[in-house]
Order: C-alpha cells, then structure tokens, then sequence
C-alpha cells in the first residue's frame, strides 16, 4: 500500500485519530510519519551506535571489518588498518580514498550518509573574493620563499601588490 | 603568567546567568568542527604543517569581520598551571592544553578567541569553532557561532564533500560538524531516583550525556551535559530543535521531581539545602568534588525560594573559581598545593559572606 499522504513511498504505519467523533486512518511511509511527529521506533533506533561504541570504549573504526585491507590514501599516505586502530582519518582525501567502507560506516553511526545541512562551497576565484584570494597568494609566497623558488616568489609578490 | 584580562569578560561572560531558564541550565555550548583542504589533519600532521595552518587561521581571524579583535594564545607556550585554567573556563579541551598524563600540547595548537566565540586550532580537527551562552539558548548561540562560521568560510577553504558534508577527523563528527550541548542542573531527578529513566531515555532519543567537563568526565553535583550523538542526515536546525525539545522535557520533569520533593519531604529538603549552606558558609577545608555537591545542594535550595537573597550569579561564579587552577592563580600557589582545600574554603566563606542571606 501507497502511503497516503506522499504517495510515493510504501505505508508502514497506520496512524489513527479521532476527529469531530469519527476514526480516521491514516497509512503513512516512516518519512510523512515522522513529519506529522509520530515517532516510529526506527528512526529512534538509527542513531545510538554511536553512543553505544564509544560507551564500549572502542572507536569509530572498530565499526569496519576487520579483512579491510591496506591500500593507503594516496594524499596523506594513511590506511584503512590505522583507521581501525585509532579511529581517526588522515586528511580530508581519506574520505573519497575510502568512499565505500567510510558510507556503510557513516550510514551505521548517523542511520544517513546524505548531508542535508548547510551547503558550503569553498571560496572561488580571484574576482569572487579578493580578501582571501591575497590570503591564498601570501601562503603560496611563503610556501615558494621556503622552497626557495624565488622566480615563483617574485611573480607572487607581484600579484600581491596588485591586489593590494 | 598569561594575561586573560585581554579577553574582556575572561571568557565568561555566560557565567552571569542572563540567559533564559539559567537557574536549572548553566549554559548553552556549541561547537563546530572544520578543516582546512590541502592539508592532513592535525593529529597525523608534522610540527611544520600545523604551523602553517595555525599561520592561515591567524591571518583569516585578522581579516575577517567577527574575530578580528581576537586574542590569541599557544597553547604550547603556556604553563601547565596556565593551560589548566583555559580548560576550566571551557576556552580549551583536555585535548588540546596536553593535560592527560604523560602529555604535552602539539607545536601549534592555539586558541584564537573573540567574546563568545573561539576557535581551537589543531585540536582533532584544524579548526573548532566553539562558545558558551548563559542559559538555554541554543538559537542565539548558533545564530553567532554561525555567522563566524561564514566569514572564516569565506577567507579559508573548508573540506568539504557534496555527500557527506564538512569532512572531520572523526566520522562520527561529519556532516554538519555541529555538536550542541546544554548543561544542567538535576538535582530533583537525582533525589527521586528518576534520573536513570531520563538518561535512558536519552540514548533511545539519539542524545547523550557527559558531565561538567564534556566527553570522558565524570557527573559531578548533579550537572549533566545533554548533546547531540549524530552530526549527518540532519540539518543544523533540525539537531538544534531536537535536542531543544528533549531539553525542555527534562526541565520539565526535574520541575515536577522538584515540586514532588517539596510536597512529600518539605522538611528533608529544606534542611538538606541548608545544611549544604552551613557547610560551605562555615567549613576550613572542601576538596573540589565536596564543594561541588555542597553548591548543588544550595543551588536547589535557592531554585526552590528557600534561600533567600544568593544570586545564581554567585552560585556560577563559585563553580569556576573554586577548581584547581583557578585557586592557584588567585592565591599565587601552584595546582598541587597541599593547602589547596584550606584555600578553597577561605574563598567560598569570603564570597558568601558578601552575599549572605
């Protein structure tokens, strides 16, 4: 059965109420039902693995199986093995270097691996922001100044001024 | 000795019980945890890297709109003594001050702070956008932690991925990042042995609870942490309204456990109260934990109008001033001091004299 109010999804709850004397059912999908504030018991029940792990002690990474192997991210060089055993990941590239498993995982701890919250889109070119694109090339110029590179630095320097 | 007069109320400007409902909630506390794309995460980092990302928060709070009056600290140039009290204040992690056994704090870890809002560098994750708020004020408090959340946005690339969200050390933080917590006061529940419930009640409803000192620390004079367990698959809003909720069913049910106890035991509540009074008014020696539970007592003799004329400010003010680091500081000894209860209690008596009811 169709659940009645989205009519996408199927209905697994019969929501009934008594309205001016008279019953009426509903059959909604968990989603609708949770919208009108029932609460299902299985979306209470998607989230406290997290809890319950760090309870135990143990760490996020004990979550996966322990045949992972031992391919490392090739940015920060870490492995899915460290992972297990600290339960900290290396750098931000370990997250598409280990898609799979961190999905399955992210999906076991938060019962979603669909961030709904706000959406961040990282700063953009020069014209998008002059403040933090002087922000970037001053990095960039200590960077080149470090390494030595001093024709880089120069040209840099010269940028800098510019947008300044 | 560092200077926290640089940082205009010290950093505790929620301790002075403005905010809504601040005789049951001490204070509303988010976080947001970030990191900087193009760079390992702090804990697997060399000294080299977490110095250049400290450089570029640095150079981002300067040219940003919230934190460019910030008062920076490195936590890795200060005294154990000094590294303590930041910890006391809430300002920075038991992590990040290097205060477990046997550790220190990492070359670059910092603390870049602008009243009430600031932000941990090179903690688990690069950055920590924290702040406290008096009372139960999660709105207000993600409204401003939020806006300094956009402008550093603005000036620094955040990791972050188009499925799973702000990307963290940790997964359990993914997402939104956004870890909300409200601390509370629970005496009545405790008293009536409902307490248990409640907690459980907790877990099956997705939150948690810590105590006074957030993740790994004991519940100590009844002041629970209530937080969000899941970071991804919600919106900010929809964490913040949740736990909202919950919060003021527990308030609810710690008013009718209080209201319970006046009824059926009205005696054994007022002499529990002020005996807890006369111990803290009268006592030479306290241990911290003993002053704790003494200041809960009275806490809830004042929510229940039996103590007349103490102010919660007092009350908050006497949680913080009376720990470790921050009884040192005042009396120029250092955290060990044998002689530390003896000062604890010349504080207490001296604060409630002032005040007495």
């Amino acid at each position: 059965m169709l659940c009645d109010h989205c009519k996408e999804r199927d209905a697994v709850i019969n929501l009934t109420q008594v309205e001016h004397d008279s019953k009426v059912t509903l059959h909604l999908c968990e989603q609708c039902a949770a919208e009108k504030g029932v609460e299902t018991g299985a979306t209470a029940l998607k989230s406290p693995l997290g809890g319950f792990i760090m309870a135990m002690g143990k760490t996020a990474g004990s979550l996966l199986p322990a045949t992972v192997d031992g391919t490392p991210c090739p940015s920060c060089g870490g492995t899915l093995k460290d992972f297990r055993e600290t339960g900290k990941l290396g750098c931000a590239e370990c997250y598409a270097a280990f898609e799979v498993h961190l999905r399955d995982l992210l999906r076991r701890l938060h019962g979603s691996s669909q961030h709904v919250g706000e959406r961040y889109q990282q700063p953009g070119g020069e014209e998008a922001d002059p403040a933090r694109r002087l922000l970037e090339l001053r990095h960039q110029l200590r960077q080149a100044v470090e390494a030595e590179n001093f024709e880089l630095a120069a040209e840099l320097r010269d940028r800098i001024r510019v947008l300044e | 000795m560092m200077d926290l007069s640089l940082l205009p109320d010290g950093g505790l400007g929620w301790l002075d019980a403005s905010g809504p409902k601040s005789q049951i909630v001490l204070s509303t506390r988010i976080r947001l945890a970030r990191n900087l794309s193009g760079h390992t995460f702090s804990q697997r980092s060399t000294d080299e890297e977490r110095l250049a990302v400290l450089d570029r928060v640095l150079e981002a709070a300067a040219a940003s709109e919230r934190l460019k009056r910030n008062v920076s600290f490195r936590l890795d140039a200060l005294e154990r003594g000094d590294r303590q009290l930041l910890h006391e204040r809430h300002l920075v992690s038991k992590e990040l001050a290097g205060l477990d056994q046997d550790s220190r704090p990492r070359p670059g870890a910092a603390l870049v702070a602008q009243s009430p809002v600031g932000v941990m560098v090179n903690e688990e994750d690069h950055l920590r956008l924290q702040g406290m708020w008096s009372g139960f004020a999660l709105d207000e408090a993600y409204a401003q932690l939020e806006s300094v959340d956009a402008d550093l946005g603005r000036l620094l690339p955040f990791a972050f991925h188009p499925e799973f969200g702000y990307l963290t050390s940790c997964p359990t933080n993914a997402g939104t990042g956004l870890r909300a917590s409200v601390l509370i006061h629970l005496p009545g529940l405790v008293l009536t042995k409902e307490i248990g419930k409640v907690l459980q009640g907790l877990a099956q409803v997705g939150l948690t609870f810590r105590g006074l000192y957030g993740e790994g620390s004991e519940v100590v004079g009844n002041f629970f942490q209530l937080s969000n367990q899941t970071t991804l698959g919600k919106t900010e809003g929809e964490l913040l309204d949740h736990l909202g909720k919950i919060v003021r069913q527990v308030i609810e049910y710690e008013g009718q456990a209080r209201q319970m106890l006046l009824r059926t035991a009205p005696d054994e509540v007022a002499d529990k109260t002020w005996r807890a009074y006369g111990l803290l008014r009268h006592a030479r020696r306290l241990t911290f934990e003993e002053a704790m539970n003494l200041l809960s007592g009275v806490r809830l003799g004042v929510g229940l109008d039996l103590i007349p004329g103490l102010s919660v400010y007092t009350l908050n003010k006497l949680l913080i001033y009376t720990q470790p680091a921050h009884l040192a500081a005042l009396e120029g000894r250092t955290g060990g001091d044998p002689e530390l209860p003896t000062v604890r209690a010349t504080y207490v008596r001296r604060l409630l004299e002032s005040e007495s009811p």
